[in-house]
């Protein structure tokens, strides 16, 4: 295959996946919701989880985005220094996303800012968005991630002081959460960045949810950490729409960085219980692999 | 059985529904969202809908060209809080009697469903699928100018929902109740848990 054929197999693989992503939820949260319905009893919880499982169906059947809200796309890549197409990527997502935006068919979600114009194919200034890391290798595994506006609207950072503490991110959690969360469409994944500033906290609670359900921090206290905000969330009932219930979260994920002394940045990012979130690993020759969907083909 | 409203609705076919109930929707549905409240409230510009009896969704859809006309692709509810600024103007002015939504909506909203006796109600969140495949058909698009999830799409619809009812005609409002419950229930819930994270030393 020469580079221009790469280029193009890979814009077609990506537009695929992204399409793929939008009508079919990943393993991990289809297993977390099945789990969550059956711990609910009271009568709005069920007609909820009832119309919940039967739109991913109909969505299946019908080979449809199974929210409305396809969100603005988002690519988080692990791209190693030696993929062959490092330097096409950014050009070749833009393609995929157009041609996913047609096809699948998506939404129109960007909305060019100041000219306040929608451009109708999903692409605009630095979007789709990308995050990059680079690492040794030469395969690029590639996270698409599409949130919509609902649960996108919590979304908080703030810097605290450190006399505020662990017990101020608590705080700070559950305040949003309590505050917001009715409308982002629940059960929620919460993810919590722990850092300096506000933009490295929120960041990392972006990648936070994308960790698959259940993943814990490696650090012991973090983890605990996790679990305390997962059981109280939970206790405090927000339930299926908000409509209250057994459960708020589909879990709690906290990423963390070393942070200057004199400061805690938190950052509070939600998704959605129709959590879209997909990973796809492509080798040199352009060949891939999915790792969040069982049995998926593109 | 499923109770079923159909359009144009009366105040008496809303009135002994209560927050909390379920229905179910036949006939006209249009979907109208933040630029379509600013621009009939704010900026005094004509509906381009006469929306007396009828019903609104607070959504943005996907729609793919069918011939002529259009297709339902996908359509759900979004965040109906975020009309709450014009709400209570809306409900006045146009006579809309069903508003349709994700989430609850505040006390200026609430007290409009009671002046005007209309409702308030919850389709399940992220089900729009589901929720395409009961419209029947899309008989007009107006204000396409604004892209197409903010356009006002009128749609034909049959046994749409479930609806859960969040605002009643008594001004009863669900959400706003349920948020009270999450917050009071809040502080000793933080307070067992922040025992537990001292981790400066």
């Amino acid at each position: 295959m020469d580079k221009h054929e790469a280029q193009r197999s890979l814009t077609d693989t990506m537009a695929k996946f992204t399409a793929y992503v939008g009508k079919h939820l990943p393993q991990d949260v289809l297993e977390k919701l099945a789990q969550l319905r059956e711990g609910e009893d009271s009568p709005l919880s069920r007609v909820v989880y009832d119309s919940m499982f039967e739109n991913l169906k109909a969505a299946d059947r019908l080979n449809r985005p199974c929210c409305q809200d396809t969100g603005v796309i988002q690519y988080f890549i692990k791209a190693g220094a030696s993929f062959p197409l490092l330097g096409e990527l950014r050009e070749i997502l833009g393609d995929a996303v157009r041609q996913a935006t047609r096809e699948a068919p998506l939404r129109h979600n960007a909305v060019e800012t100041f000219v306040e114009k929608n451009t109708g194919d999903n692409t605009g200034t630095r979007v789709p968005w990308i995050e990059w890391d680079v690492v040794p290798g030469e395969d690029a595994v590639i996270e698409v991630y599409m949130a919509g506006g609902g649960c996108s609207l919590p979304g908080a950072a703030k810097v605290l002081m450190p006399a505020a503490g662990y017990e101020g991110i608590v705080q700070f959690v559950f305040d949003v959460i309590t505050s917001y969360g009715v409308n982002a469409c629940p059960p929620l994944l919460v993810g919590v960045g722990v850092s300096t500033s506000v933009e490295t906290a929120a960041m990392l609670s972006k990648k936070a949810i994308l960790r698959p359900i259940g993943t814990r921090h490696p650090n012991p206290q973090a983890a605990g950490m996790e679990l305390l905000l997962e059981k109280g969330l939970n206790e405090v009932g927000i339930g299926p729409q908000g409509l209250t219930g057994n459960s708020t979260v589909l879990g709690v994920h906290i990423e963390s960085s070393a942070r200057h002394p004199s400061t805690i940045g938190v950052g509070v990012s939600v998704g959605c219980w129709a959590h879209r979130r997909g990973t796809i690993r492509i080798a040199p020759d352009m060949s891939y692999e999915i790792l969040s969907h069982k049995e998926a083909a593109l | 059985m499923k109770k079923v409203l159909k359009t144009p609705i009366r105040n008496e076919d809303l009135e002994t529904l209560r927050a909390g109930d379920v229905v179910y929707l036949d006939g006209l549905l249009v979907t109208c969202r933040d630029v379509g409240h600013r621009r009939l409230i704010e900026l005094g510009r004509e509906l381009p809908v006469d929306l007396k009896g009828l019903a609104i969704f607070h959504a943005g859809p996907i729609v793919a060209k069918d011939g002529d006309g259009w297709k339902m692709i996908s359509i759900g509810p979004t965040t109906s809080m975020r009309m709450e600024r014009f709400e209570k103007d809306f409900i006045e002015k146009t006579g809309v009697k069903l508003i349709v939504g994700k989430g609850g909506m505040g006390a200026d909203t609430a007290e409009a469903c009671k002046r005007h006796k209309a409702v308030h109600a919850v389709f399940p969140g992220g089900c729009a699928v589901l929720a395409a495949t009961e419209v029947e058909e899309i008989e007009r698009v107006e204000w396409q100018d604004l892209g197409m999830p903010e356009a006002l799409w009128v749609s034909r619809v049959k046994k749409f929902g479930p609806l859960i009812i969040s605002i009643d005609t008594l001004g009863n409002n669900l959400f706003e109740k349920n948020k009270a419950e999450f917050n009071q229930k809040k502080g000793p819930i933080i307070e067992d848990i922040n025992r537990q994270v001292r981790f400066i030393k």
